[in-house]
């Protein structure tokens, strides 16, 4: 195996890493701040479309980029509305949500199945990736570094800064967050507006970069590794980060590993791979911790105020 | 007149609501024909060519028909309730249209027997269940000659779902025919598991031209593997409907699948009371299986051998499986001269040699 074939395996990983990366970093914010929104699928989808469609239409994928960040934002407002606003409940609310997201996107999407545009390109210019070692560090896309440096951003958010402490306080226990005089709804609502946000800008990926078209349910199935992922990483966003990667992983080996022919192992075995490496760690982590399930936050999913 | 039942306005059981009204004892009412898909309308392959036949049926007839269909149907027993629902919403002739909806629409048809039903890609009939198909195969003979004359490597990679008969087929039909081009042809097969999945697919075809395919081709629905191939200058071959809008420089050609014939002629069958059970597996000669214009980039010496094998297929001069054919264990297939009989085809599960499968 050549350094360009491996450079390519890693270029293919980090794509496939960087969606899942984006929603699952939004969404736990959200959690962190107590909210279980369930509809990550519904958020990215809707996000996917509505940057095709800009995208399409004015011929700017940076606008594309912006409409799906809008996008993700405002169905995850119908969500605040409901869940937040009128106290409904939160499970049963966001799979409301991949529900409506999968229908008004296919909605919105049925005159642009067939169309495609120009795909988002690496940010840098081709010389500094004329080796294909360098192409590791300057060949990817903007969305592959950004989805890095949120990584770092809501990591020090959350641990380092006063406002990070009071989204976690809020999640960990709204009543007393509360009594000490913080606005626990609209710190929640903002909390999900950052996942709807970057659930919409993952979508986005799907129809802009990845596979640049618009066709019904482009993400397949993507938003709910991403809230696996979530509880995957013990709400961490470092360990979130390796999460994605470890995903995008596994994934590529079992497409790379068909490919060359490798037919010792059964193409089925290949194929539960990911969701066997899910299974393994999510066991691994329960028996590591007996108490199990500590690291969520503690007021996850419970309305406020209590009803 | 149309009528869109989503799965999920299904399982919300509102569906019932929003299809039952219109028919029923009215003397003019509509002839119902109701649809089943396993993907969505939208995805540009499979499904969108069968929802081109059911708008050719309207086109057709008008007022006189009513079609309704559920798209994103799971196969398998879940499938038994779509089914039921379009047969109690009144239609009278359903077309289910993924192998997977065989047992249940048998199983459905038991119950309606006044109704009609039609299953694409089966084999088993009723009284009241016809089987249709078409011979993709033929098609994918034409791309794999032409991929034998395009390919610099020597190697295809053939992004595939499921291995059932059709799909293997598919497979050894197009890699016999690259093989008569250039006898050391390899053809690597990526099983996706999947019909449809668009990042699945385009990672799929990278990690073959990774493994040195310069031509890939797929037998899942969405178009996102031309545009990997695109991305990485391989060519690629369009799958169910013409795709070089999403790759105009490595869609070299496509199978095309037209069903509007067959949906057009089987409704006024049903219409007129003349619709009998049976099974059709129409090819290139009926119109079903079509092949997309070809790119410029393909080579003269490729269009005459792709156009001379269409020529010979449609006259039956030349069928794609014919003996002597060996599959990869040495096990003896066709003897020399013999061609596949529509039950080899059917039952298919073995490859040829030179397919990595």
């Amino acid at each position: 195996m050549t350094a360009a074939i491996l450079v390519s395996i890693f270029m293919t990983l980090a794509a496939a890493a960087t969606p899942i990366l984006l929603a699952a970093l939004g969404e736990l914010v959200t959690e962190k701040a107590g909210v279980l929104n369930l509809g990550v699928e519904g958020m990215m989808l809707c996000g996917a479309v509505a940057g095709f469609a800009v995208a399409y239409s004015t011929g700017s994928v940076a606008l594309g980029l912006i409409a799906a960040t809008l996008a993700g934002v405002a169905a995850a407002m119908i969500f605040a509305l409901l869940t937040l606003g009128l106290g409904s409940n939160q499970v049963a609310t966001g799979l409301a949500l991949t529900i409506f997201g999968i229908g008004a996107s296919s909605l919105i999407g049925a005159g642009f199945v067939g169309r495609t545009i120009t795909r988002l390109g690496p940010l840098f210019p081709a010389d500094y990736a004329a080796h294909p070692w360098l192409r590791l560090v300057f060949g990817h896309d903007a969305i592959v570094y950004l989805s890095l440096a949120l990584v770092l951003a809501v990591g020090l958010f959350l641990r380092r800064t006063r406002a990070g402490l009071i989204l976690r306080a809020v999640g960990e226990n709204a009543d007393s967050a509360h009594a000490i005089g913080y606005r626990v709804l609209a710190i929640r609502t903002a909390a999900t507006a950052f996942g709807g946000a970057l659930a919409g800008l993952g979508g986005a990926y799907f129809s802009l970069a990845l596979t640049p078209m618009w066709a019904d349910r482009l993400t397949a199935g993507r938003g709910w590794i991403a809230l696996a992922l979530v509880v995957f990483a013990a709400w961490k966003p470092g360990r979130l980060l390796i999460g994605a990667y470890l995903f995008g992983a596994v994934a590529t080996f079992e497409l790379q590993a068909k490919a060359a022919g490798w037919s010792f192992v059964a193409p089925e075995v290949l194929a539960m791979t990911p969701y066997l490496a899910t299974i393994v760690v999510l066991t691994m982590m329960s028996l590591g911790r007996r108490t199990g399930g500590r690291d969520a936050p503690a007021c996850l999913g419970k309305p406020f105020p209590a009803q | 007149m149309s009528t869109i039942i989503t799965r999920r306005t299904l399982l919300a059981g509102a569906a019932a609501t929003s299809v039952l009204p219109l028919t029923g004892a009215r003397a003019q009412a509509p002839f119902g024909v109701g649809f089943v898909y396993v993907g969505p309308v939208g995805d540009h392959g499979w499904t969108w060519t069968h929802d081109q036949g059911r708008k050719a049926v309207e086109a057709a007839y008008g007022n006189k028909v009513k079609t309704s269909f559920i798209e994103n149907v799971a196969e398998g027993p879940d499938a038994a309730r779509a089914i039921r629902q379009l047969a109690q919403a009144g239609d009278k002739l359903i077309f289910t249209t993924s192998f997977g909806f065989m047992n249940p629409t048998i199983q459905v048809a038991k119950q309606f027997p006044k109704v009609f039903f039609e299953h694409a890609t089966g084999y088993q009939r009723a009284e009241n269940v016809a089987t249709y198909n078409a011979r993709f195969y033929e098609g994918r003979a034409v791309i794999g000659t032409i991929a034998g004359h395009m390919s610099k490597s020597g190697q295809a990679g053939y992004i595939a779902s499921f291995p059932i008969p059709e799909v293997v087929m598919g497979i050894n039909a197009f890699h016999l025919a690259a093989k008569k081009v250039n006898p050391n042809f390899k053809t690597k097969v990526i099983w996706a598991s999947t019909w449809y999945d668009p990042a699945k697919e385009a990672d799929a075809a990278k990690a073959l031209i990774d493994q040195g395919c310069d031509i890939i081709t797929q037998h899942t629905d969405s178009a996102a593997a031309l545009q990997a191939a695109e991305q990485r200058g391989v060519y690629a071959f369009g799958q169910a409907s013409d795709m070089k809008a999403f790759a105009p420089k490595a869609h070299l050609s496509a199978i095309v699948d037209d069903w509007s014939g067959y949906y057009v002629k089987r409704v006024k069958e049903a219409m007129d009371g003349s619709w009998k059970s049976g099974d059709v597996w129409g090819g290139i000669k009926d119109g079903m299986v079509k092949l997309a214009p070809y790119n410029d980039a393909v080579s003269p010496a490729a269009r005459a051998a792709a156009d001379e094998l269409q020529k010979g297929i449609v006259s039956g001069t030349i069928h794609p499986f014919t003996g002597e054919l060996k599959d990869q264990k040495g096990t003896l297939r066709l003897k020399a001269g013999e061609t596949a009989t529509d039950e080899v085809l059917s039952k298919m599960d073995w490859y040829v040699d030179g397919v990595q499968a």
